[in-house]
């Protein structure tokens, strides 16, 4: 009765395909249901009745919610994400420069956090209950209570103003080298990294405590295996879908991170863009961009479950 | 015998154990889980380890290996392993014994099997890495002892995952690849346990042969003293971490010294004559077939019992034969898609929500796990006055006295009314689940394998108490287990169950004697008895039967 | 009484101090609110000033003192409200099972679907500011956890013999739900209570150091961060003073919630809370 391992990830991927359209009608429907006035917002107290309506027909904002839900999904499907209401400019565009932006940020903090957080880990898993452990997850538990822009302000006084061993903002443009770019942004990065790292540390220790204490570890210890390869012939095949599991949903909390994380050093990516344009109350920009950060954090989740079902021994080996 | 010495493997003398645990909002401590342990193991002898829980024999049994689980110590005494103490070797020194010298079969080959590889991988590791045979021999090995064990298609057994094979399949996999490295010593512990009781035997006339045909040595580990009785040539009893009595099987079981093994052997022995039939009938479920949604075919089919006023019928059967369906059937849990219920005289409405107040009360049930039958917030007073107060409407001081009363009938007495269920015995627990079906006043009681998760004295206690309660009161019980001693002690008639069918039902003479159908004779004659030889004998009339057919 | 670690009793501590000074804000802070008491921006600290002043002259002290009562009042109140809505709901959706489980929970994976910021956010571009607006908003985005666990833990406990004990006896659902499944249930969710309040104070910190939480003349400490962040890159640590308070804040919290997560997971049923 059991469904094999293609038709399991098929049904997992469409699965969060009708979760994404779902997503893009509470962000596009669902905020339509909120009290709040677009034009009033953009146009001010002041505005006249007359002027409303004109701004209202000129943006299609007098057409049934629905029609307008369909006719920003269809040009989503097709590369366009609209304009935005502030100044005219073509979203896709702007999108197109900040998102590169934003990516090299949370590449190079995936790039050292995940080999790092396993790391300490293992070590934390290993050493439980003792003192490398507590240390470590005395230092977690203090990062994972502060939010990112506190630690961002800590490591952008000390390290960037006061002993000015890193640049303080993250200033980037297009034709930079790629080490003055990395130059440039490592302040964000190292702040990313910390707040990613004790959530996947964490998460990493307790899923190779939980194989290590497993039946099967005890038998392999009775086989007089040495500790290597209790661990790398017993623990290893069994803690990497959840390590890996661990690593993806993190990667998806990194993507939040990065609104933060960018406001504080002034770095010119989609978060800094957001941000900006929900305080201008600039709500096609805003729908589109949340649009793109929840298909981010969507698809990473869904990437998780498949390596996880790709990784069951039960399903990878039916009866 | 000159050699005598030379010819003892296994010595141990005066050990000693110790864990830490760790009490909830109290500090740890340190508590002597085994103490002042002695014996001796010859090369090729079996030695029985037997004791109720607690009693540290799967601690003693990991501590020839100089293994101690979680927080457990081996902190006195001296384990001497081929002349040598085990407990001075070092790191080092024990991992080239593990796995070499001495090696382990768990209770659970489900859980002690990795998962994510192959039963070849596993079967041959321990041979493999401490370099005792090529990778071909030792694949050749584990072959022929697949063979040996009665594996199905020993040649490609091992290419197979364990989630890929039967629990008493796995159990054998665990025997091979604790004999693969040709060991001096083996530790069994409770490998047949976990297995339906027509598997056991199979499974243990396996171990059995293996043993004898390679020589080894073991200690085998279990709480069932029939079980132990027909595979070791000494038993040790022990009891809280103490030896009780030591000695040749015969002896043990034969004539036990100590009162504790007396009990123990006795234990399963309980009688309880047939009360004679004829009375009103007060539950009769007639043709009743059920399926759980979702399922495609029934898990009960077209069952038809009938108890008297003031009898027992045990339903018995294997796991999956459909016994704690039908007790949900009955219960209105899970409605019957054919077939009519009748109690005291009036139809059943097929599911709970239709059920009269007073159908209910008539109708009590007792559970396995008195653990989660009861509500761990609630007290002793509590659980039990509760029906009182739902179906009598009792309240206050008349309330308590009748709450006084029943726990009286359950024999516990004063002081327990105000206690919670996490400060309660495993028996005691039990008890206070039958005073609270009793409160009801009913006229059937369901027992669902009431004392399978019970150590055998406790359980024997709880059946007495049941059969006095019958006297008393007169009321009748259905009584579900898959164990025949609790049959013989407690029933006056049953039905035999498998795969959701009645295969046999009637007055318990009847039933337990000849002639019987193909399914009831392996049921009955694959319960171990109390006397050496029996394994032998059934497993010779096995094969004579099936070169017969 | 049992013993209480130190680091619980610390936290227990300066929690309890941080909740006297929210309560007690109006008589203890030197200066008002947005009063401007000195010509100096981002004075340094000085026996009148024990924190200096801020980006435009006002006294640091005394918007910290105010800006505690902010930010302890609106976490507060979010907490209260994701814990009533999750935890109804959950029960309800638990006990109920059937269409009204499929709805709720379908509904409560949709919403968790989305980053809870960037859904924030979303939202905030729409409505009209405020901190009933805040409370709303974190209070049910945050819901959406209290509901999954109560839901989850409900759920095992409905399963319990001792709760189809109680059905067979024919029980109503108002027994069954007060009587066996809700004390039984409580203590995870109490130990869930701490972090629902960590990230509640996180979240609306964030929030007003973005610029779109609380808006002035009133305070917290998040706007705050915001407000003297640009005097870090010259030398001027303001910013740091309520960054510290949140990060103190939110340990001691955890502190405590670790304590009591310990205290419960180790229950297993029993007396005793």
């Amino acid at each position: 009765m059991r469904k094999s391992v293609p038709v399991l990830v098929a049904q997992r991927i469409a699965l969060g395909l009708v979760l994404l359209l779902a997503v893009s009608a509470v962000i596009f429907l669902g905020v339509e249901a909120l009290p709040g006035d677009v034009a009033q917002a953009i146009m001010g107290q002041s505005a006249t009745e007359q002027a409303l309506a004109n701004f209202r027909a000129e943006h299609g904002l007098d057409q049934p919610a629905l029609t307008r839900y369909l006719n920003w999904l269809w040009g989503i499907l097709h590369g366009d994400l609209g304009t935005a209401l502030s100044n005219g400019e073509d979203i896709a565009r702007a999108v197109g420069q900040r998102l590169g932006n934003t990516l090299f940020l949370a590449f190079w903090a995936a790039v050292i956090s995940v080999p790092l957080a396993i790391i300490l880990g293992l070590v934390a898993a290993r050493h439980a209950g003792r003192w490398p452990d507590r240390l470590i997850s005395a230092v977690t538990l203090t990062t994972i209570s502060l939010p990112e822009f506190v630690l961002g302000y800590v490591l952008l006084y000390y390290l960037g103003v006061k002993w000015q061993v890193f640049p303080p903002i993250a200033m980037v443009f297009p034709g930079m080298g790629l080490w003055e770019r990395l130059h440039a942004v490592i302040l964000p990065v190292l702040v990313l990294v910390l707040v990613v790292l004790a959530h996947m540390m964490r998460m990493t220790r307790a899923a190779i405590l939980n194989v290590m204490q497993s039946a099967y570890i005890e038998t392999a210890e009775l086989k007089g295996l040495s500790p290597m390869s209790v661990i790398w012939g017993h623990a290893f095949p069994n803690a990497i879908a959840p390590v890996v599991n661990v690593v993806m949903l993190n990667l998806a909390y990194l993507v939040v991170g990065v609104v933060v994380v960018e406001v504080v050093f002034v770095y010119p990516g989609m978060g800094q863009y957001l941000v900006d344009h929900v305080t201008k109350r600039d709500l096609p920009v805003v729908q589109a961009v949340g649009l793109i950060f929840a298909a981010v954090y969507i698809g990473l989740n869904i990437l998780a479950d498949v390596i996880s079902i790709l990784a069951n021994p039960r399903l990878r080996h039916p009866k | 015998m000159s050699d005598a010495a030379s010819d003892i493997l296994l010595d141990v003398r005066g050990l000693r154990i110790e864990a830490t645990v760790h009490p909830p909002g109290e500090r740890a401590r340190d508590v002597v889980i085994v103490d002042d342990v002695s014996f001796t193991l010859a090369r090729g002898r079996v030695l029985g380890l037997i004791g109720e829980s607690g009693a540290g024999k799967s601690t003693i049994g990991l501590a020839a290996m100089a293994y101690g689980r979680g927080g457990v110590r081996i902190t006195g005494g001296e384990i001497r392993l081929g002349g040598r103490d085990i407990l001075k070797a070092g790191a080092a020194g024990l991992r080239a014994l593990r796995g070499r010298e001495v090696t382990y079969v768990a209770q659970s080959a489900a859980a002690a099997f990795n998962p994510a590889r192959r039963l070849m991988d596993q079967v041959t590791e321990a041979t493999l890495r401490h370099g005792l045979a090529t990778r071909e021999q030792a694949e050749a090995r584990a072959i022929a002892l697949f063979g040996r064990l009665g594996l199905p298609d020993p040649e490609r057994f091992g290419e197979r995952y364990p989630h890929q094979v039967s629990g008493g399949q796995l159990q054998r996999a665990m025997t091979a690849m604790a004999l693969c490295p040709r060991p001096g010593l083996v530790v069994f512990d409770e490998p047949t346990t976990a297995l339906d009781v027509t598997t056991q035997i199979d499974v243990l006339a396996a171990i059995k042969e293996a043993i004898r045909d390679t020589g080894v040595a073991a200690l085998y580990i279990t709480h069932d003293l029939a079980v132990v009785a027909q595979i070791a040539d000494e038993i040790m009893v022990l009891r809280q971490g103490r030896m009780v009595e030591q000695g040749p099987t015969a002896r043990i079981i034969g004539a036990p010294r100590r009162e504790y093994t007396r009990a123990l052997v006795s234990v399963r022995s309980m009688e309880h004559p047939e009360k004679p039939a004829g009375g009103q009938v007060v539950l009769d479920v007639a043709n009743v077939s059920a399926r759980y949604a979702g399922l495609p075919r029934d898990v009960l089919r077209d069952v038809s019992v009938a108890i008297e006023a003031g009898h027992t019928l045990a339903v018995v059967g294997e796991s999956g034969s459909g016994k704690s369906t039908l007790a949900r059937a009955i219960t209105g849990l899970l409605p019957p898609s054919r077939g009519r219920i009748r109690f005291s005289g009036r139809v059943l409405s097929p599911d709970l929500a239709g059920r009269a107040r007073e159908d209910l009360r008539e109708l009590q049930m007792i559970y396995q796990m008195a653990d989660v039958a009861m509500n761990p917030r609630q007290t002793v007073a509590t659980i039990i006055g509760r029906p009182l107060e739902f179906y009598f409407g009792l309240k206050g001081g008349e309330r308590d006295a009748r709450v006084q009363e029943l726990l009286d009938a359950i024999e516990m007495g004063r002081g327990f009314a105000d206690r919670y269920p996490a400060e309660l015995s495993g028996g005691q627990k039990q008890r206070v689940c039958i005073a609270r079906a009793l409160a009801a006043k009913p006229k059937l009681i369901i027992c669902d394998e009431v004392t399978s998760a019970l150590d055998p004295l406790v359980a024997e206690g709880i059946l007495r108490l049941l059969l006095d309660l019958q006297a008393q009161e007169g009321v009748a019980y259905l009584f579900i287990t898959h164990d025949i001693a609790t049959v013989r002690a407690i029933a006056d008639s049953i039905a035999v169950m498998h795969r959701g069918a009645v295969v046999r039902y009637g007055p318990k003479s009847r039933v337990l004697s000849p002639p019987f159908d193909d399914y009831t004779d392996l049921l009955l004659s694959s319960v171990p008895e109390m006397r050496q030889g029996w394994l032998e004998e059934v497993i010779r009339h096995r094969k004579m039967e099936s070169a017969g057919n | 009484m049992r013993r209480i670690p130190l680091s619980a009793l610390i936290g227990l501590a300066v929690t309890g101090a941080f909740f006297a000074v929210a309560l007690t804000a109006q008589w203890i802070a030197p200066h008002p609110i947005d009063e401007i008491v000195s010509p100096q921006i981002w004075a340094p600290r000085s026996p009148e000033f024990p924190l200096g002043t801020d980006s435009i002259g006002r006294d640091l002290l005394s918007r910290m003192i105010f800006g505690c009562q902010v930010t302890i009042l609106v976490a507060t109140a979010a907490t209260v409200l994701s814990f009533t809505v999750g935890s109804v709901l959950g029960f309800l959706a638990a006990t109920a099972g059937g269409w009204v489980d499929q709805i709720l929970s379908r509904a409560n994976d949709l919403i968790m679907a989305i980053p809870s910021l960037i859904l924030a956010l979303v939202i905030l571009s729409v409505t009209p500011p405020g901190i009933v607006t805040l409370v709303l908003v974190i209070g049910l985005l945050d819901a959406t956890r209290v509901f999954r666990l109560a839901r989850a833990v409900a759920a095992d406990i409905a399963v319990m013999d001792y709760v189809e004990a109680a059905r067979l006896r024919g029980e109503g659902k108002a027994w069954v739900i007060f009587r066996e499944i809700l004390p039984n249930a409580l203590s995870p969710l109490v130990a869930e209570l701490g972090l629902r309040f960590i990230f509640a104070v996180l979240f609306i910190s964030t929030l007003s150091f973005l610029g779109l939480g609380v808006q002035p003349p009133l305070a917290d400490w998040g706007g705050m961060v915001k407000e003297n962040a640009a005097g870090l890159v010259y030398g001027v640590p303001a910013a740091l003073v309520p960054s510290a308070a949140i990060a103190v804040l939110a340990i001691s919290v955890n502190l405590v919630a670790d304590w009591i997560l310990a205290r419960t997971t180790s229950l297993k049923g029993g007396r005793g809370v």
